[in-house]
């Protein structure tokens, strides 16, 4: 638990990086960027909340065991995603073209659209989800193994 | 006499290791000809503008599958491995 | 030999990162060191596969207010994303067996937790 300063500033920079990583998880098919990068961002901002309470402020209201059920859905996401091309192969891009998601862009240099990239965005949520709950859960695990070791000795 | 075996097995093994680097293509020129078919389809095939995003979900999703399977075993085994302590105390 | 032997930068750092992790690994004897040594280890491999790809003069792949150029090639980067998560994983698994080993027999050597007992 650290000074008031410090608390204060860390509550208010956790929103900033939670927005920073859901926009770099969102637009993986157009920029730079995707799943596995912006769900790593979304777990550095909650290491920041970590060091800035103490491990045992943050585990009364964000149990391991509700990260790991987020990590779960995500990959359920993704799985459920590469069999809904069966008709195909495993793995087949079937929202090309469709209404949801399915703009062909034309070829060459162009101004990004959002909805482009076929199944593309889906899966980014999901493999975000996957990699942010998981980060974040081996992080909060870890903190609180090491003051359960300084509690009893 | 193990310190000798050591020492020269390590400096034979670093001496291959300089020595291949010379010998691989020069830095700049890589032989490529799968690049160039992902570059000129991408947009008309899978509809996004990342190449990068595309050969990670698309061409070569499998990996991913099996990466994201590794990542969810290692969160398993690290819980797993913390929660023996709180058990035993009570 | 026809052409002349090229000097690549790259790939001599590459040789010089991997030799020192086996150093690391061989001749120390503290658990952490052993795995600080391990960690270059998967360092170093990652920076091999993301200078394979290097084109002279090339811009990202992306083609979202893409600059004129050649690209540079997609597929070593998409390798090397899956290999930083996997090598992520194994540092913290490693991490958490040093503590329970540390735990156990008190000491974080290696000579000392070699003998097991029942």
């Amino acid at each position: 638990m650290m000074s008031k300063i410090v608390r204060t500033m860390a509550s208010f920079l956790i929103l900033f990086a939670l927005i920073y990583g859901l926009y770099i998880i969102m637009h993986g098919h157009s920029t730079p960027g995707g799943g596995f990068q912006g769900g790593a961002v979304v777990a550095s901002g909650v290491a920041l909340l970590i060091v800035a309470f103490g491990s045992h402020s943050i585990h009364r209201s964000l149990l391991e065991r509700r990260l790991s059920i987020l990590m779960s859905i995500g990959l359920l996401i993704f799985i459920g995603l590469a069999f809904g091309g069966m008709t195909g192969t495993f793995f087949y891009n079937f929202l090309v073209g469709s209404p949801i998601f399915g703009h062909v862009p034309p070829s060459g240099p162009n101004p990004g659209e959002m909805s482009s990239g076929g199944v593309i965005p889906i899966m980014d949520i999901g493999v975000g989800l996957n990699v942010a709950g998981g980060l974040s859960a081996i992080l909060l695990v870890m903190a609180l193994a090491t003051t359960l070791t300084e509690a009893e000795e | 006499m193990r310190k000798i075996a050591i020492a020269v097995s390590l400096s034979i093994f670093i001496g291959f290791l300089i020595a291949t680097a010379f010998l691989i293509h020069p830095f700049g020129y890589p032989p490529s000809e799968m690049d160039d078919y992902i570059i000129e389809n991408t947009q008309s095939e899978t509809g996004a503008n990342n190449a990068v995003t595309a050969v990670v979900f698309d061409y070569r999703g499998f990996d991913t599958l099996g990466e994201a399977t590794i990542l969810f075993t290692a969160v398993t085994g690290v819980v797993m491995l913390f929660r023996a302590k709180k058990k035993r105390e009570k | 030999m026809t052409e002349s032997i090229p000097f690549n930068v790259p790939f001599l750092a590459v040789a010089v990162m991997i030799g020192i992790a086996f150093y690391i690994i061989i001749s120390q004897r503290n658990l952490i060191k052993l795995v600080m040594g391990l960690s270059i280890l998967a360092s170093g491999v990652n920076l091999f596969l993301i200078t394979l790809g290097y084109r002279e003069g090339g811009v990202a792949p992306v083609y979202t207010h893409a600059p004129a150029g050649i690209m540079v090639l997609p597929v070593p980067q998409a390798l090397t994303l899956t290999s930083i998560v996997i090598a992520v994983a194994c540092l913290a698994l490693m991490l958490s067996m040093v503590i329970h080993i540390y735990r156990h027999t008190g000491s974080t050597d290696s000579e000392k937790s070699r003998i097991m007992k029942g």
